[in-house]
């Protein structure tokens, strides 16, 4: 009998109940909870005299629409000055009391992006089924978890029966081999991906993220990569189980103790694919031939080389895709045949569940360290992924190195990500953004958003500019 | 949840691939804590030329003349007529919500993303997937035929068009059966209330950590 794959395994360890027309009862063991897609599931539970299922197996912070600005922040919920995003917050924190569901509430030290804060928590942990109404939850698939966003009623389904109905994915392996180049960052790992096998390129698969270049990586990578599986349009990415895992989860709040911890670090160690399990894709990349990358498009798989060009749409035959590129090319108010490094920028923005931990942090203020901002970078902000990242940044000083620089520092939120707080990119301003999404409008109604690293982020920063950040660093 | 049998109606179409969910309702608008009401703001960006708000009266929003949706001729229409990857991006179920608000029941694509896919189902909507040169051919007959209607029969699993010829697609039985008798997912997983309760035990004597409150 071949092997089974990291996916094949999480997936038989969680089936209540297989049904014959290919479905399954699949277990959920974590659900994370934040203000934006709960709401209407609490009131269809309330409407249907339900309770939660296994209230401790939730948890709950507001992150979406916290305001990112001290000033406004210090007020708590009741600061919020936007009437519907504080009744968002607020029906959050009167659901989470109503339903026992334990909340870290908006000025909490914990608080953060949903995103950030389980990991950090050890609230998502190897071997776990993890959900949460968000199409980022793949992050969590850096831990070894099986872990994917759902919608509204499918957050309901999960709160009221701890379980959700599902039809297994295919398995797809991608293979990132040899070592990545001075400079190249995870962030350039998963665009150039993305680049290569495109945003439906994942549909309806699994990803497990193979190979030296993730075995190299902190988790913090890892989750950077993990991150954006949905942006090459699986809902899940994986990182199998290794030392670096269990050091990362090893003695955070919600992981496992004593004996129990023993326990659980057996059956983890199991997390792997098999040597002979098979894969239904399999997708090579040479880490070699990864360079710094950033999005020139609407869409995250068109995405450039630093040294490269905006593409024209005579250079493909496909109408479809011309007519894609002639469409981007407009929105984005940029000419095929341009320099990546000639795109003039009027805000940058470091923060979001793709690249706002700690690492990332550090790796900006590296960057942008003794150096002063671009004058014609209108702003530039730094928002970290939660209230713990926050304070350990400052206790590294990294908040002194931006503000220094002329960059804003912040308080934890999804901010400028998807603009859903008063943080907007302005119609047709240009943004380097660490995010992970370049769609229309998503940063603010007519923005133009460009996704790179953290580092490239910085150092167009400085530039005002698009640059190769491995020049300015001396690498 | 409505049933769903057999509806006959005309085809609108968004014809342009990797369709995404912020696209077909922009983020302001999820800051409602209902789920009804959307349907105004379906495709917000496209649709009117000035920018919306949740709350707005659109009855007197600038329409773009540009936007398919905007034109008299695809006016009550049921079935979005769509390309590839379609619902790609955020696993916001605001997008469904305000197709389904806006009078929709059917899609039909070549390929949509997952969990945009997944959603539909719960909101009583029909995503059809058709090869490539059949929906190829379906904007080609509906652009040129004012009023084109197409009639999709669940029950029989196939999509009828003007000519009488009929178009086969795929379901899984489990969300035909939810779809066609309006069934309420949850109701029906808590009928396995039993199993789940039985996994539950075995899983947390396997793994225990698992089952730990919290610090």
């Amino acid at each position: 009998m071949a092997g089974k794959t990291l996916y094949d395994k999480l997936w038989d360890a969680h089936v209540v109940k297989q049904r014959k027309d290919g479905t399954a009862l699949i277990y959920i063991d974590r659900q994370l909870v934040h203000e934006v897609t709960s709401p209407q599931a609490f009131e269809g539970l309330r409407i249907a005299g339900r309770k939660l299922w296994r209230a401790d197996a939730n948890l709950a912070t507001p992150d979406h629409n916290v305001p990112s600005l001290k000033s406004e922040r210090d007020g708590g919920v009741a600061g919020i000055v936007e009437d519907v995003s504080r009744i968002q917050v607020e029906t959050l924190d009167d659901n989470c009391d109503e339903f026992g569901v334990t909340e870290f509430e908006i000025n909490d030290i914990r608080q953060g992006i949903v995103h950030v804060v389980g990991p950090e928590q050890g609230a998502t942990l190897p071997g776990m089924t993890v959900v949460c109404g968000d199409s980022h939850t793949a992050t969590h698939g850096a831990l070894g978890a099986l872990a994917h966003g759902i919608g509204t009623s499918e957050v309901e389904h999960a709160m009221a029966t701890q379980c959700l109905i599902q039809k297994k994915m295919k398995n797809m392996l991608i293979r990132v081999d040899g070592t990545l180049r001075p400079g190249i960052t995870p962030k350039d790992v998963i665009l150039a991906i993305i680049g290569k096998i495109g945003t439906a390129g994942g549909t309806g698969h699994a990803i497990e993220f193979g190979g030296s270049v993730f075995r190299d990586m902190s988790i913090e990578g890892r989750m950077t990569v993990c991150n954006m599986a949905i942006e090459a349009g699986a809902l899940v990415g994986m990182v199998a189980v290794d030392q670096t895992t269990l050091d990362y989860v090893e003695g955070r709040p919600y992981a496992p103790k004593a004996e129990l911890w023993a326990q659980a670090v057996n059956y983890w160690r199991t997390l792997r694919s098999d040597d002979d399990a098979s894969f239904d894709t399999i997708v090579e990349v040479d880490a070699e031939t990864i360079v710094p990358q950033v999005t020139w498009g609407n869409s995250p798989e068109m995405v450039a080389a630093i040294d490269g060009v905006v593409p024209s749409p005579e250079t493909t035959s496909d109408p479809a895709k011309r007519a894609a590129i002639e469409r981007a090319l407009e929105y984005m108010g940029l000419t095929g045949g341009m320099a990546i490094t000639d795109i003039q920028l009027d805000c940058v923005f470091i923060g979001s569940c793709t690249n706002s931990r700690i690492e990332d942090l550090r790796a900006a203020a590296a960057v942008v360290k003794g150096k002063t901002k671009a004058a014609s970078v209108k702003r530039a902000l730094v928002v970290p992924g939660s209230g713990l990242v926050k304070a350990q940044a400052e206790r590294e000083g990294l908040d002194k190195i931006f503000v220094d620089a002329g960059l804003e520092w912040r308080e934890p939120s999804c901010s400028m990500c998807l603009a859903m707080n008063s943080d907007k990119l302005g119609d047709g301003e240009h943004c380097a953004s660490t995010s992970n999404r370049n769609f229309e409008g998503r940063q603010g109604f007519g923005g133009r958003t460009h996704l790179v690293s953290p580092e490239m982020a910085a150092a167009a920063a400085i530039a005002g500019h698009f640059v190769d950040v491995r020049d300015v660093m001396g690498l | 949840m409505k049933k769903f049998t057999t509806v006959e109606g005309v085809v609108a179409p968004i014809d342009r691939a990797n369709v995404d969910t912020d696209m077909i309702i922009p983020k302001q608008f999820l800051k409602s804590i209902k789920r009804s009401g959307f349907g105004p703001f379906l495709f917000d960006e496209q649709r009117y030329l000035d920018v919306g708000e949740p709350g707005m009266d659109c009855s007197d929003r600038p329409l773009n003349p540009d936007f398919p949706l905007n034109f008299p001729r695809y006016q009550g229409a049921e079935i979005l007529l769509a390309r590839d990857n379609f619902g790609c991006g955020s696993s916001r179920e605001h997008a469904p919500w305000a197709i389904e608000d806006s009078g929709f029941r059917v899609l039909i694509a070549p390929s949509f993303a997952d969990i945009f896919f997944n959603n539909c189902f719960k909101n009583a909507l029909l995503p059809i997937v058709l090869k490539e040169y059949i929906v190829d051919l379906l904007f080609e007959e509906m652009y040129q035929e004012e009023g084109y209607s197409l009639t999709v029969d669940l029950a029989r699993q196939v999509v009828v068009r003007p000519n009488g010829e009929e178009v086969l697609f795929e379901i899984d039985e489990f969300r035909k059966h939810c779809l066609v008798n309006g069934l309420d997912d949850i109701g029906l997983t808590l009928q396995d209330a039993d199993a789940i309760r039985e996994f539950e035990q075995s899983w947390q004597q396997r793994s225990p950590w698992l089952f730990n409150a919290g610090p």
